[in-house]
């Protein structure tokens, strides 16, 4: 006996949104996404023992609703997250596509990529075990994004935490698109 | 009900730590994993555990009154035994409470050397009648035997009159249609087998490509799948492979679907099954969450003897689609 599916809707960056950042400057989200996967680096060295070989391949994480895309090297001594025009893309090792809340519901564990995959919000391109080492290093990490941008702010983490989350829940309100990771409890 | 079919224990996989306190904290009885090597039939790139963080798992497992089941369930390789031997000296050094073998060899070593370690035959051993189960039993005191994916619940239940040990089944996940342990396929197109390497179909030999509407699958160069985007697309493993031959296209051994059996957990504890397990250690702890908080929930639904919510989990299913497989056999 098969049953069929009704997938759950993930849902898209608004299209406002999305044209309005069509003509943001881009150099202050690299220098943001610079900074993050240099932080990430220190706070999560686990990450790239996890990677192994695959730490030095490059990634290209195609958020589908927005108007640009992120390269990801993390290479262990010097990782990078650099933002690019669509029209500036030039060579990477693994694609992985999707809406923008799709993407960072896989980092803050909403998700999970196979179900993703399956249902065909998810595209992956390129060398697929380096795809997987990503994912599989990233989900050990219970990475909490809005954890991860006040702690940019070095000694002053603890001072920026609660406007960062609160910051993470106005824009996290507006676009559907969850900038902070949901806890779970124990069931008894 | 009987008492015994109210204390059915839920296993649950774990590919990480973080997978495995997010199993432990959905009401896991039981989590079973794997050291990050080939002795474990999930080798995947990123996946599974090191010594120190097998520890700390068995650590965190033991304070929230849960067990840890080891899988050391692949084949040796001839001239590397020793790596599947330390697997399991060092699952007893860390307090496992269980390993999960399949391998004779491996076994009669671990029975010799570790006679206080339970053993637990895997899945992988492919022991589908009470006859090899008995042997197990009586040669290296197995304690428990993971059942194939191809009985029917009649078939577990005469089994389970004729043996002394405890029955595992699969309820939920990936859906093998060979009898595990046996099967080559893998081999044919990479090279590398699932029982000797840990990986079917592995990463490394995978790629997806777009080609216009249509989502490409190849394993080992050959395409193997061809979905459109309406479609929902499978594991690129040859067994779910769509292909052509002269006028007929389709499935050749089974559809892309995957296992789901919470309405048949009655069915399964008055058969004498003592533990009910998930799978999926290749899966995010978005999974293992989801997938062991609702067997948790159909299980104190059951014992309470409230109806069981089912099919609640298709979302997480390959193919989007689910099956109770031979449990209910209707297969073509």
């Amino acid at each position: 006996m098969v049953f069929m599916s009704n997938a759950r809707i993930i849902p898209r960056f608004p299209a406002a949104g999305a044209a309005a950042l069509r003509f943001a400057p881009l150099a202050p989200l690299s220098l943001a996404g610079a900074r993050l996967a240099k932080s990430l680096g220190r706070r999560h060295p686990s990450l790239f023992a996890r990677l192994g070989e695959q730490a030095g391949k490059s990634f290209l994480i195609d958020p589908t609703d927005l108007p640009f895309v992120f390269l990801l090297a993390p290479q262990p001594q010097a990782p990078r997250l650099e933002a690019l025009r669509r029209d500036d893309i030039g060579s990477w090792d693994a694609r992985i596509a999707g809406s923008f809340a799709g993407l960072l519901g896989l980092v803050h564990g909403a998700y999970d990529g196979d179900a993703l995959f399956f249902s065909r919000d998810l595209i992956i391109e390129g060398d697929t075990e380096a795809v997987l080492a990503l994912r599989n290093a990233i989900d050990n990490e219970e990475i909490d994004l809005a954890g991860e941008a006040a702690a940019l702010f070095g000694p002053l983490e603890l001072l920026a935490s609660r406007p960062v989350r609160r910051l993470a829940a106005f824009v996290g309100g507006w676009s559907g698109v969850a900038l902070t990771r949901a806890e779970n409890e124990r069931s008894e | 009900m009987s008492a015994r079919a109210k204390d059915l224990e839920l296993i649950c996989p774990a590919g990480t730590p973080a997978a495995f306190r997010a199993a432990i904290n959905a009401g896991a009885h039981a989590v079973y994993c794997g050291f990050n090597d080939e002795t474990n039939a999930r080798n995947f790139p990123g996946l599974n555990f090191s010594r120190e963080e097998m520890a700390a798992a068995i650590k965190y497992a033991h304070q929230h009154d849960a067990k840890v089941l080891i899988a050391i369930n692949t084949f040796p390789r001839a001239g590397a035994f020793w790596r599947w031997s330390k697997a399991v000296d060092d699952a007893a050094r860390l307090g496992a409470d269980a390993v999960i073998l399949a391998d004779l060899g491996l076994l009669d070593d671990a029975a010799r050397r570790h006679p206080g370690l339970r053993l637990h035959v895997s899945v992988q051993a492919a022991a589908a009648n009470a006859d090899a189960i008995a042997f197990y039993a009586r040669v290296f005191g197995a304690r428990r035997v993971v059942l194939p994916r191809v009985l029917t619940v009649q078939e577990i239940a005469a089994i389970n009159r004729e043996i002394d040990v405890e029955t595992e089944v699969f309820v939920f996940g990936g859906l093998c249609v060979m009898a595990e342990g046996r099967c080559s396929l893998s081999s044919y197109a990479t090279g590398k087998s699932p029982n000797m390497n840990g990986a079917c179909s592995p990463a490394s030999h995978v790629e997806y490509r777009q080609e216009g509407d249509e989502l490409v699958s190849r394993l080992g160069g050959f395409a193997i799948h061809r979905v459109s985007a309406a479609e929902a697309a499978p594991y690129p493993t040859l067994c779910k492979g769509c292909f052509q031959a002269g006028d007929y296209k389709g499935h050749v051994f089974e559809d892309p679907v995957s296992l789901d059996a919470a309405s048949l957990i009655p069915q399964l504890a008055e058969a004498g099954v003592t533990a009910l397990k998930i799978e999926g250690r290749q899966r995010s702890r978005a999974y293992t969450e989801a997938v062991v908080r609702s067997f948790r929930r159909a299980l104190d639904a059951y014992a309470a003897g409230r109806p069981i919510a089912a099919g609640e989990l298709r979302e997480l299913t390959e193919g989007q689609q689910t099956t109770s497989g031979a449990y209910r056999k209707t297969w073509r």
